[in-house]
C-alpha cells in the first residue's frame, strides 16, 4: 500500500507540465490577516479600483484565523500561482521570514500593507502604512480647536496608560498646545484613560463633565473612547456645549454624526492603502518608480508620496476628516 | 457433501470466511486512498497550478511535523488512550531549546534540553494516566493548557531566533525530496513495521481491544502504555525542533491548534477512536489526503469558509465509512 501511494506520487510528477505562466497582466494578491474583517474590505476596495484603472489582476485571500503561521500556506500558494506582487498584512513579525524570503528570491515584489514585519524589514521590499504618526497629535488639536473656536477648556480621553500609539499622540498634542500661539487660549485640563473599555470610558467621560463644568471639547484618540464619549454627550443633550472629536470608525460614528452629536472626527483611509500599494507596485515593476529611501512618486488623487526610512510609505500626510457630508462614502 | 458433520455444525454459527480480496480491499485505508485519488483529481481540476510534485512536497513540509506526531498518536489511540497535548509539547520543547541556545548553552546541549523536555512531558502524561489511573483525555487537555502556559512563561510574547545554520530543514533535499517528508516516510515505514509485524505491535492492538484480557494473558500493559506516552513526548519534541528550523524563530504559539490536525489525520486514516483498530498506513495516507485537499483549495483561492466545510464533510464521511466497514468486517 505504501508502494502504491509512492507510485501515485510519481504519476502526479509525470503529469505535471511545469507551471508555465504568462507574464502579463501584472498579478497582485493581497493576503489579509483573516477573513470577515470590514476594515480589510476597504483596503481591498482600493486595490480593486486601482487595478481596474491600471489594468492588473487582483485577488484577495486570507486564512480563516489570524494565527502567526496561518498565512504561510497562502503565501506559498501565491508563489506557486506565479503572482508578481504579494501584499500582506502580516500576522507575525517573524514567523513569515522564511517564506517571504522565498517569495523575494523568486522575484516577487513583497509589500506589507497596514502593518509591518518590524525588526525584519529586509524580508519585504516596502511597507505601506496609513499615516505618519508624528503628526496625529497636531492634527487632533487643530480639529478640536476648529470645533470650539480655538478657545476654552479641553480634555483628552485616551485608551490605556501604556498604549504606545496614543501616548505618542498625547505628547504631540501637549507640545502643539504649548508651542503654537494659535492655540494659546485653549487649556488642557485633564487627560484620562478609559482603557478601551466602553464602560470605563463612559465613566471617565461622566467624571470629566462633572469635574469640569466649563469643558468645551474632548479629544478621544481611540475608537472605543470616542464612541463612549459621544454616547454620554448624546444622552445628556450636551452636543452644543461639549464638542467630542478624536479618532473613530465611520461605521461606529455614523449615527452620532447624523444626529449632530459629533460634528467631525478623524482617522485614515484604509482604501488609500490599497490604492497606493497597487500604483506603487506597478510603478516599481515597470521601472517608473525607484524603491529607494528618499525617492518620491506620484499617485493619482494622493499627490506626491515620499519613500521614508526603512522603505516605509505613508498613504496620507494628514488624517482624513469625517463629517456629515462625507461619512456615507466610507464603509469600514 | 454430508450433513450433520461436526465441522458444519461449528461453521453454522460463525460468519462465512471473507474472501482474500475482501480482506485486502474493504478496509478504512482503502477509503482513504480513494479519497486521496479523488482529492488529487479535484485539485487538478480546480487549479492549473496544483499538479506540481515539487509544490505538493513543499506544501507537505508545512504539515510534516504534525504528521510525524500523528503516526505515534495513531499507536496511542490504538492502545485505547489519547494524547491531546503534543502541539503544546512541541511549543514548550521548542521554546526551551531556543531559550537554552539563546542563553549560550551551545547547540548540542540546547537540542538535548528540547528533546529531554519532550521526554519528561511524555513521562508526566504517562504517570498521570497510568500510575494515577486518570482518563487520558482529561489529563492531556490539562497538560495541553499547562505546557502551552509554560511555553509562554519562558518565551513571553517575544520570539526567540535560532542560529542561521539551524534554519531551513525544509530546504534540505534528499534525492529531490524535502528532508521533513523523508523523515515522515521513513518513520511511517518503521512504525508500520513495528505495529504490524512485531509482538509489541500486536500487544498494542490487544490492549486497545480488551485491556483486561491483555493483562490476563500477561501483557505488561502499563509498561507498553508508558512507552507510548514517552514516544509521544519525544516525537513532539522532534517535531517542535523541526518547526523551529522551518520558521527560523520560536514563539509560545508554535503549532497552536495542531492537536486537532493530528487527531484528524488518525481518524481520516481509519483509526478507531475507541482503540484496537487502525494502521500506520491509514494515517500515512490521511496526512497526504489532508495536505492535498487543503493545498488544492488554497492554490485555487477557494474561500476559507468553504475549505472548512470540505474538511468537516471529509471527516464525517470518513468516520461513517470507518464505522460501517468495521461493523461489516469485524463482527
Amino acid at each position: 500500500m505504501l508502494k502504491k501511494s509512492m507510485l501515485l506520487g510519481l504519476a502526479t510528477s509525470l503529469v505535471l507540465g511545469g507551471a508555465a505562466l504568462a507574464q502579463d497582466p501584472l498579478k497582485i494578491v493581497y493576503i489579509g490577516k483573516n477573513t470577515g474583517n470590514p476594515y480589510f474590505d476597504s483596503i481591498t476596495g482600493g486595490f480593486v479600483d486601482a487595478c481596474a484603472s491600471l489594468g492588473c489582476e487582483f485577488e484577495f485571500v486570507a486564512p480563516a484565523t489570524a494565527e502567526a503561521t496561518s498565512q504561510i500556506p497562502f503565501i506559498e500558494a501565491q508563489i506557486q500561482r506565479g503572482v508578481n506582487v504579494i501584499a500582506i498584512a502580516p500576522n507575525s513579525p517573524d514567523a513569515l521570514n522564511q517564506v517571504l524570503e522565498d517569495a523575494k528570491s523568486k522575484g516577487i515584489l513583497v509589500l506589507t500593507v497596514n502593518g509591518d514585519v518590524t525588526g525584519n524589514e529586509d524580508k519585504r521590499d516596502a511597507s505601506i502604512l496609513p499615516v505618519n504618526f508624528d503628526i496625529v497629535g497636531r492634527d487632533q488639536v487643530e480639529m478640536v480647536g476648529s470645533l470650539i473656536g480655538y478657545e476654552g477648556e479641553i480634555a483628552i480621553l485616551s485608551a490605556t496608560t501604556e498604549a504606545p500609539d496614543q501616548n505618542k499622540w498625547i505628547v504631540g498634542m501637549n507640545e502643539t498646545l504649548k508651542s503654537d500661539p494659535k492655540y494659546a487660549k485653549m487649556t488642557l485640563v485633564a487627560t484620562v484613560y478609559g482603557d478601551d473599555q466602553p464602560e470605563k470610558s463612559t465613566a471617565e467621560m461622566e467624571a470629566l463633565l462633572a469635574n469640569f463644568p466649563n469643558l468645551r471639547g474632548v479629544i478621544a484618540p481611540t475608537t472605543v473612547g470616542i464612541a463612549a464619549a459621544a454616547q454620554v454627550v448624546q444622552s445628556r443633550g450636551l452636543a452644543e456645549t461639549v464638542k467630542v472629536t478624536g479618532l473613530g470608525l465611520p461605521s461606529e460614528m455614523r449615527d452620532f454624526v447624523k444626529d449632530g452629536t459629533v460634528t467631525a472626527f478623524q482617522l485614515w483611509s484604509p482604501y488609500n492603502q490599497g490604492w497606493l500599494a497597487a500604483h506603487f507596485a506597478k510603478g516599481v515593476l515597470e521601472g517608473t518608480i525607484k524603491n529607494e529611501v528618499g525617492g518620491t512618486f506620484e499617485v493619482p488623487n494622493l499627490g506626491t508620496i515620499t519613500i521614508n526610512a526603512n522603505n516605509m510609505i505613508n498613504t496620507q500626510a494628514e488624517l482624513t476628516t469625517f463629517n456629515a457630508e462625507n461619512i456615507d462614502n466610507f464603509d469600514f | 457433501m454430508t450433513t450433520g458433520t461436526p465441522q458444519i455444525a461449528v461453521t453454522r454459527d460463525a460468519a462465512p470466511p471473507r474472501p482474500g480480496w475482501h480482506v485486502a480491499l474493504v478496509r478504512p485505508e482503502a477509503m482513504t486512498l480513494v479519497l486521496l485519488i479523488i482529492g488529487i483529481f479535484a485539485g487538478s481540476q480546480l487549479s492549473e497550478f496544483f499538479l506540481d510534485i515539487n509544490y505538493i512536497l513543499k506544501s507537505f513540509t508545512i504539515s510534516a511535523e504534525f504528521a510525524i506526531v500523528a503516526l505515534v498518536l495513531t499507536m496511542v489511540i490504538i492502545a485505547g488512550e489519547i494524547d491531546l497535548s503534543p502541539a503544546a509539547s512541541m511549543a514548550l520543547s521548542a521554546c526551551l531549546f531556543a531559550w537554552a541556545q539563546d542563553a549560550g548553552l551551545g547547540m548540542p546541549l540546547a537540542i538535548a534540553v528540547g528533546l529531554g523536555a519532550g521526554l519528561l512531558m511524555g513521562l508526566f502524561n504517562g504517570v498521570m494516566v497510568i500510575a494515577l489511573q486518570l482518563p487520558s483525555i482529561i489529563v492531556t487537555i490539562g497538560t495541553l493548557i499547562l505546557y502551552r502556559g509554560l511555553a509562554q512563561v519562558i518565551a513571553g510574547d517575544k520570539s526567540i531566533r535560532v542560529p542561521d545554520w539551524f534554519i531551513g530543514i525544509d530546504k534540505i533535499m534528499v534525492a529531490g525530496i524535502p528532508l521533513p517528508v523523508v523523515i515522515f516516510v521513513v518513520l511511517s515505514l518503521l512504525l508500520g513495521l513495528v505495529l504490524g509485524m512485531t509482538i509489541f505491535g500486536r500487544q498494542i492492538y490487544l490492549i486497545g481491544t480488551n485491556e483486561e484480557a491483555a493483562k490476563h494473558v500477561g501483557i505488561r500493559t502499563r509498561r507498553i502504555k508508558m512507552t507510548l506516552f514517552i514516544m509521544m513526548g519525544l516525537a513532539s519534541a522532534v517535531a517542535g525542533l523541526m518547526t523551529a528550523s522551518r520558521l527560523g524563530s520560536v514563539r509560545y504559539d508554535l503549532g497552536l491548534g495542531g492537536e486537532l490536525q493530528m487527531v484528524l489525520m488518525a481518524m481520516l486514516g481509519g483509526t478507531y477512536i475507541f482503540g484496537g483498530r487502525g494502521t500506520i498506513l491509514g494515517t500515512f495516507l490521511a496526512a497526504w489526503l489532508l495536505v492535498i485537499v487543503s493545498t488544492g483549495m488554497i492554490v485555487a483561492n477557494v474561500l476559507p469558509a468553504w475549505q472548512l466545510c470540505v474538511l468537516g464533510v471529509l471527516l464525517i464521511v470518513s468516520i461513517i465509512a470507518t464505522n460501517f466497514i468495521y461493523s461489516r468486517t469485524q463482527r
